[in-house]
């Protein structure tokens, strides 16, 4: 879209090296997708990321598929197909292998240590990602505070997320975000 | 989102578990999940396998995931891959595979037109900077759950891990890779050191 040779080589190489590196899930690459999705590639605005973001949260199905979302924006359909799988297939794959493995070492002491090495990691990312979201989304007082609601309630209630993400979506049709 | 939450380890009694399940059982049962799974799959999953179906008891669940967190990339496709060869095979990974991911892709392709014909419209900006807003503060939640487990250990070694990875990502936008090819085995040879210290 701006001239990159080849966008679907790209695709394949940002996504399939991601895939393998994103510890804690699609939430925790989200900063890495920005990183290169806005800055490096220049494939969407901070503004589209944000929206693109939404839409993902907005539809049924993995959170991985926000992927599919930034791959048609670069390239279509062919580009959607492709992020998706350069995201699933390499990490599924060693999943595959990797599993047969664990399984005969269930009872060992380092998947614990493993886990207990890396949940830290991945909440540091998340973190992150709420925060490159957030810098994209909050743009306005109302909007933080909007946020800020949105938070407590997930975090201190069992109320549907669906719910909350529609709630914000009237507040935002009736112009008040 | 809450796919990133790990389950609650729920005693459940044991129920007797079902025969294993076909080929085209898990590519639908998947496809439901999935297509269920507003904002994370992982609760339908539980859900579907463990009371539903009957494939896994939970703590045969907890496990499975367990396994498939600390392997990078998206949990749940880890999930369906290591399921469904656990019953199918290489033919299992790929069914529950195409049914977790291949009704939610047509779906947010067609989204993904939608947006990319009318995403400047201003009823649809409005909406979505809206949900934008909602999107972050749901995130904030999960990861706030998360933290609590390490702020009730006072768990100061993990807290600092996460701190400089959020700076190091959200502040200094390093690369991803070179920032988990520092922290990934440092975290680790802590963790190692700190355990055999308090065996």
């Amino acid at each position: 879209m701006n001239g990159e040779s080849n966008p679907i080589r790209s695709l394949v190489v940002t996504f399939g090296l991601m895939s393998l590196f994103a510890v804690g899930g699609a939430n925790a690459a989200i900063p890495e997708m920005h990183r290169v999705a806005v800055d490096i590639h220049h494939w969407m605005t901070d503004r589209e990321f944000a929206d693109i973001y939404a839409l993902s949260q907005l539809s049924p199905g993995p959170n991985v598929l926000i992927v599919t979302l930034i791959g048609y924006q670069v390239a279509g359909l062919a580009g959607a197909l492709v992020a998706t799988l350069a995201m699933c297939v390499p990490t599924a794959t060693l999943a595959y292998y990797v599993s047969g493995f664990l399984a005969r070492s269930r009872q060992a002491h380092w998947p614990a240590l493993v886990q207990a090495a890396l949940v830290p990691l991945s909440i540091g990312l998340m973190a992150a990602s709420a925060f490159v979201v957030a810098q994209a989304a909050d743009r306005t007082w109302i909007a933080v505070l909007a946020t800020l609601a949105a938070a407590i309630l997930a975090f201190a209630t069992r109320l549907n997320p669906l719910w909350i993400l529609l709630a914000t979506g009237v507040l935002g049709l009736a112009g008040l975000i | 989102m809450p796919s990133n939450t790990p389950p609650a380890a729920v005693s459940a009694p044991e129920i007797p578990i079902s025969s294993p399940p076909t080929v085209f059982a898990l590519f639908l049962a998947f496809a439901k999940m999935s297509l269920a799974g507003f904002g994370g799959v992982l609760a339908f999953a539980r859900r579907g396998i463990v009371e539903e179906h009957r494939w896994m008891t939970a703590e045969e669940f907890n496990e499975t995931f367990a396994l498939c967190h600390f392997l990078p990339g998206p949990n749940i496709v880890n999930l369906s891959v290591v399921f469904g060869s656990q019953f199918r095979g290489v033919a299992g990974a790929i069914a529950a595979f195409a049914g977790l991911v291949g009704p939610p892709l047509m779906l947010m392709t067609v989204l993904a037109a939608l947006y990319a014909r009318y995403g400047d419209i201003e009823v649809l900006r409005r909406l979505l900077a809206g949900v934008s807003c909602g999107a972050v503060g749901l995130l904030i939640a999960v990861v706030s759950k998360m933290l609590l487990p390490l702020l009730k250990r006072r768990d100061l070694v993990g807290l600092f891990a996460m701190l400089a990875v959020f700076v190091a990502i959200g502040l200094l936008r390093l690369p991803l890779q070179l920032v988990l090819l520092v922290a990934v085995p440092i975290s680790l040879v802590i963790t190692f050191l700190l355990r055999r210290q308090a065996a």
